[in-house]
């Protein structure tokens, strides 16, 4: 079979990975090449070695986005992870309703960034308002906690479908021999549902991480990094090297830090995976 | 112990039922907003219902509808979605297939790219993606969709190869040896196995492409095209006073057909995401 599949591979191979190169692997391999560059259009780039690079990391409003955005992901981690986990639990006891809240819980992931941003924009401002406080454009306290709340808002329901999944594929017998051994509650929890669990808090763990260091939209309709570029994050601190302002000392210097954001991604994924991953137990 | 535990979960189902009605406040104050006259929106009194001198009826969504191109970006964000994510399932999943059953170093090579493009930061390649498009006269509504099978094609060949393991390839030699060619056994074998995987791919697709926002106002032409994101951002950022009225009403007509979608098909949206989640 395999031979004859492979004489019919310009049909099955051939658009998707066509659309691949010219959509992933001709951008990025242009993108880390034009990191070494300046440029305006990728025609006009002139060689400039690691320059850029070091222009990133002396780039102050570089090293603050990333100091703002490291603070940022490890809070919401935390919030979003446990504040799902909590609600899985508790939508697994089979209370009454149980549906309802889920469709609830779930539901703001499926709208946009965009939308959300500027929803949440338009109810923060008004408490602020209403309790005297300045409002986001120059309230760099309220813009950190804002993005905390609106993508805590936002992910809950994703995560606490996972972890329902995985709270699901618990054992029964696990659960009785521990009723039966005399544990309560809080012992079961830590002893036998979150060591079985381990695999969906690596996903959540991992999938709450990725979206943090690349939240881009939100931080964008939330607050546009305002005040004064304090509450811009690494995404947005990049988007703006690149368009905020004319001039051919900025692309390069946008795309330098692109490459530093990219190998800080990855190398942060692959860290966490093999942390959490060293944690599961085999069912 | 069995009242204790019923008294418990009572409490638990008054919290939670506290708890959804919070979480759906959010919305339901645009939703109220969305109703008000424009001179009577303000920033400190968005949490206001409307009162009867404020109501303002459908009048802000007809003004949404008749003014601010709201219908042809409607239009352009379901042209898009639709022409990406049917591509994505047939191609990608049509690719997966051939990764799957012909081993080699060219298979396992495409399944580590196609993986590896799923974590890198779309900050990457943007302005280099938006060039590539630009050139190669991808940047309208109508082409965009090959970018999108390109930056959609990790996420949907990941998930499709993880399913194609576990299909049995009895099935699929036996087609071969009755005469049928590779297209044929794809089509009329594989394909209808694949219906479970293909709703949860195009669903997250879907989800994608219908909210992005960042790589359709790089690669498309602001003044000529706009998706929904696009208008809703642009009209805030636009010089001027913004239509708050009108404004509320755009919101509610993009998160309206979303609840309602999500409402029909919620069974296999759910099921969609944790598929996707224990895959990814």
């Amino acid at each position: 079979m395999e031979k004859a599949l492979k004489k019919y591979s310009p049909l099955f191979v051939i658009p998707t990975f066509a659309a691949f190169v010219i959509g992933f692997i001709i951008p990025f391999a242009e993108g880390l090449y034009l990191s070494f560059c300046q440029f305006t259009t990728v025609k006009n780039a002139k060689w400039v070695g690691i320059a850029n690079y070091q222009r990133a990391f002396a780039d102050e409003s570089f090293t603050n986005a990333l100091g703002f955005t490291v603070s940022y992901a490890v809070v919401s981690i935390v919030v979003i992870n446990v504040i799902a986990l909590g609600l899985a639990l508790l939508l697994t006891r089979k209370l009454k309703g149980t549906n309802i809240f889920r469709t609830i819980f779930f539901m703001p992931n499926l709208i946009g960034g965009i939308v959300l941003g500027y929803i949440w924009q338009i109810l923060i401002n008004c408490v602020l308002s209403i309790v005297g406080e300045p409002l986001l454009a120059l309230n760099e306290t309220a813009g950190y906690w804002g993005l905390i709340i609106l993508t805590a808002w936002q992910q809950i329901g994703y995560m606490m479908i996972i972890y329902i999944a995985g709270l699901q594929n618990v054992p029964g017998e696990l659960l009785e021999a521990a009723e039966i051994d005399g544990a309560n509650a809080i012992t079961t929890l830590l002893k036998v549902k979150i060591p079985m669990i381990m695999s969906s808090i690596t996903i959540c763990v991992f999938l709450t991480l990725t979206n943090s260091f690349k939240l881009f939209d939100q931080n964008l309709a939330l607050t546009a990094g305002d005040p004064k570029h304090m509450t811009e994050m690494l995404a947005l601190n990049i988007y703006n090297t690149f368009y905020a302002r004319a001039g051919a000392q900025w692309k390069g210097l946008g795309q330098a830090k692109a490459v530093i954001f990219c190998i800080l991604v990855i190398a942060i994924s692959m860290i966490q995976l093999k942390a959490t991953r060293s944690k599961e137990v085999q069912q | 112990m069995k009242k204790e535990n019923k008294a418990l979960d009572m409490m638990w189902t008054v919290i939670l039922t506290i708890a959804s009605v919070l979480y759906m406040y959010p919305i339901v104050m645009i939703f109220f907003n969305s109703l008000k006259e424009e001179t009577s929106i303000s920033t400190n009194s968005a949490v206001q219902l409307p009162t009867a001198e404020t109501f303002a009826g459908l009048e802000n969504y007809l003004n949404a509808i008749n003014s601010k191109g709201f219908l042809q970006s409607l239009g352009y964000s379901i042209v898009i979605t639709v022409t990406s994510v049917i591509a994505i399932l047939l191609l990608c999943s049509m690719c997966s297939w051939y990764i799957t059953r012909v081993k080699g170093i060219v298979s396992s090579g495409l399944y580590f790219l196609f993986a590896f493009s799923m974590v890198v930061p779309f900050q990457m390649v943007m302005f280099t993606l938006s060039q590539t498009a630009d050139q190669l006269k991808l940047n309208t509504p109508w082409n965009i969709w090959i970018i999108y099978l390109g930056f959609g094609a990790g996420l949907a060949v990941f998930m499709f190869a993880g399913f194609m393991k576990s299909i049995p390839l009895e099935v699929e030699e036996a087609s071969m040896i009755d005469g049928c060619n590779p297209l044929q056994t794809y089509f009329l074998i594989v394909m209808p196995m694949l219906k479970p995987t293909m709703v949860s791919v195009g669903i997250l697709e879907a989800m994608w492409v219908w909210n992005d926002y960042l790589l359709p106002t790089l690669v498309l032409d602001i003044k000529k095209y706009k998706t929904i994101p696009m208008l809703i951002q642009y009209f805030r950022g636009s010089y001027g006073r913004v239509e708050m009225g009108p404004m509320m009403a755009c919101i509610m007509l993009t998160v309206i057909p979303i609840v309602i979608t999500y409402l029909l098909g919620q069974k296999h949206i759910i099921k969609g995401v944790a598929a996707g989640a224990v895959k990814g």
